[in-house]
């Protein structure tokens, strides 16, 4: 990789030990990709890092190495939801105490480490920071050193910004330096689909298994999505960015997609059409049959696989504010049709925290509490990720969590109809 | 009988050891945020999509893969388990590696000073050939031998 002066002399130590390291770190990763160049980042930050598992001992460590040599991120920057909330997602004493003293034991701390190095705010605890109401919305054509997989492969496809799949650390060293290896999802070429998708369904597939199959299929390639249009339009409204919001994160967890196009509706999509697509692209045509195949592959890990269910998440990634109020009122008529004061599960509704305090001065916030659902900011899959909370028997319609947790996964129609009592799980 | 391949070298060194092999992508989260978590001593794969890893040992062996994938937590996660010493002693990856692996190991190779060796490009031929068990010779050249 070339480097210009400036970037050369931060490489040699110029600005102390520890911006050289974190430079020598980003340039060895350009280089194996064949990266030519540093490229301005142009628009906030965002980290997949939101919690302090006192496990992770490197994260604080470097955190705190960074802090004394007075280092801080070029711009500010969201992360991914918090761990624990209290409030909204109870806990028995025994959880708490491996919660707040063994597991996530750092939090308090990490939390200052990254309000230090330049956190954007204390509403910017959200794997959806793209979303308007939390502010970090990037533009087409912005360069950007995020990682969280969902929010990567959103900004991607749904905003037209440019950005590699950064793994954590990565995506904090990039904010200091300002500056990313240009390769990959970066350039025109990278940006290419390497297979075209035939959507041949009866109906608008669900997006999570539709997402699902795309991953599990291309894996980290690029896919061009034709035939979906048919049912989501060619407009990119509220409703059919959650979807893509959605699709995209099943994808990105069960495969590694960083990038789709959907022909006639994704911003590149629209603007290059069919030329974005390989000369030697492969095919993978999905019909309602091969939905059904990926649905019935997902292993039920439960160790009773009749087990009442005892926790729902809904929303990871986190839900949009129109998502929001479609679920408050589905769970809400759903429950007056059978004649229900309460859910027969306990619900929690994720989404980031203005949405989230927003929805808190509505009617229908008042209306969800009463029947027992609770709207949260946390991360499911950071509650789900310990021994007790992952031998409970926990249901859900995000794919992502089924992917990295012992939940079972239903569609929406299904979680509805267990929560509001129409059928039993 | 033995087959010899070559790929290139992201953090190189001499091994021999043992094959523990994945014929589809590792998923870095799932698989080893279980042992992580529990402050293990070594790694079990906790990763229920994975029938070739799942439940099996991979601390101290050689894992033969084609790419990993899944969470951007992924670089993190192997830098985690190599600061805790549990991480595999090499990674062989017959596709060209992903930003996920190589952020793990260059970050584990400059902040914690592991040992952990990285191969890539090793080719589909290496993936249809090895099978867990086999002993495997490593050179810091790349190249690596299979032996059965």
């Amino acid at each position: 990789m070339k480097l210009s002066k400036e970037e050369q002399a931060i490489l040699d130590g110029a600005e102390g030990e520890t911006k050289a390291k974190i430079m020598r770190t980003i340039v060895e990763f350009g280089d194996v990709f064949g990266a030519k160049r540093l490229v301005p980042v142009t628009h906030d930050g965002h980290l997949v890092t939101s919690f302090g598992i006192g496990l992770i001992k490197p994260l604080f460590r470097i955190m705190d190495e960074i802090i004394d040599a007075g280092i801080k991120a070029q711009k500010p920057f969201t992360v991914d939801p918090r761990p624990i909330d209290y409030k909204n997602v109870k806990c028995n004493i025994l959880n708490k105490l491996i919660f707040s003293k063994i597991m996530y034991s750092q939090q308090a701390r990490y939390e200052e480490q990254l309000k230090k190095i330049g956190l954007k705010n204390e509403d910017g605890f959200t794997c959806t920071c793209y979303h308007d109401e939390v502010g970090n919305v990037p533009k087409y054509g912005d360069i950007l050193c995020w990682a969280e997989s969902s929010a990567v492969v959103y900004a991607n496809s749904v905003l037209g910004a440019r950005c590699n799949r950064n793994s954590g650390m990565l995506d904090i060293f990039s904010s200091i330096i300002g500056k990313v290896p240009e390769f990959g999802l970066l350039t025109d070429e990278g940006r290419k689909a390497d297979w075209i998708i035939e959507i041949k369904t009866t109906k608008l597939p669900e997006a999570q298994i539709l997402g699902s199959a795309i991953g599990l299929k291309v894996m980290e390639d690029v896919p061009y999505i034709v035939g979906l249009d048919k049912f989501l339009g060619k407009k990119l409204d509220n409703d059919t960015k959650a979807y893509l919001k959605d699709m995209g994160a099943a994808s990105a967890s069960n495969g590694s997609v960083g990038l789709y196009h959907v022909d006639n509706l994704t911003p590149e999509a629209k603007k290059l059409k069919k030329t974005l697509i390989k000369n030697n692209a492969k095919t993978y045509v999905i019909d309602d049959k091969e939905l059904q195949r990926v649905y019935d592959s997902y292993p039920i890990l439960w160790k009773d696989k009749e087990a009442k269910p005892k926790l729902c998440f809904i929303g990871c990634p986190h839900l949009s504010s129109s998502q929001l109020d479609t679920w408050a009122d589905k769970i809400l008529a759903g429950l007056k049709e059978n004649k229900k004061k309460k859910v027969t599960v306990r619900t929690i509704l994720t989404t980031a925290p203005a949405i989230r305090k927003a929805f808190e001065k509505t009617d229908k916030y008042v209306a969800l509490n009463k029947a027992g659902v609770r709207v949260s900011s946390i991360c499911p899959l950071m509650y789900t990720n310990n021994p007790i909370a992952g031998k409970s028997p926990i249901i859900t319609s995000s794919n992502k969590l089924r992917t990295y947790s012992s939940s079972r996964y239903y569609k929406d129609d299904e979680i509805l109809n267990i929560i509001t009592g129409t059928k039993k799980a | 009988m033995e087959k010899e391949f070559k790929g290139r070298v992201i953090a190189g060194g001499d091994l021999v050891g043992e094959a523990i092999v994945s014929r589809n992508g590792v998923n870095t989260l799932a698989t080893f945020q279980k042992s992580a978590l529990k402050n293990a001593k070594k790694v079990i794969c906790s990763d229920q999509n994975n029938p070739d890893l799942y439940g099996k040992l991979l601390t101290g062996k050689i894992l033969c893969l084609p790419k990993t994938i899944g969470s951007t937590t992924g670089g993190l996660v192997i830098q985690t388990i190599c600061s805790m010493g549990i991480n595999p002693s090499a990674m062989l990856f017959s596709e060209p590696i992903d930003s996920l692996a190589c952020s793990g190991i260059i970050l584990a190779k400059n902040w914690e000073n592991s040992k952990i060796i990285a191969i890539d490009k090793l080719g589909k031929k290496f993936l249809d050939y090895v099978q867990s068990g086999d002993k495997i010779e490593i050179k810091s050249d790349g190249t690596v031998k299979v032996i059965r």
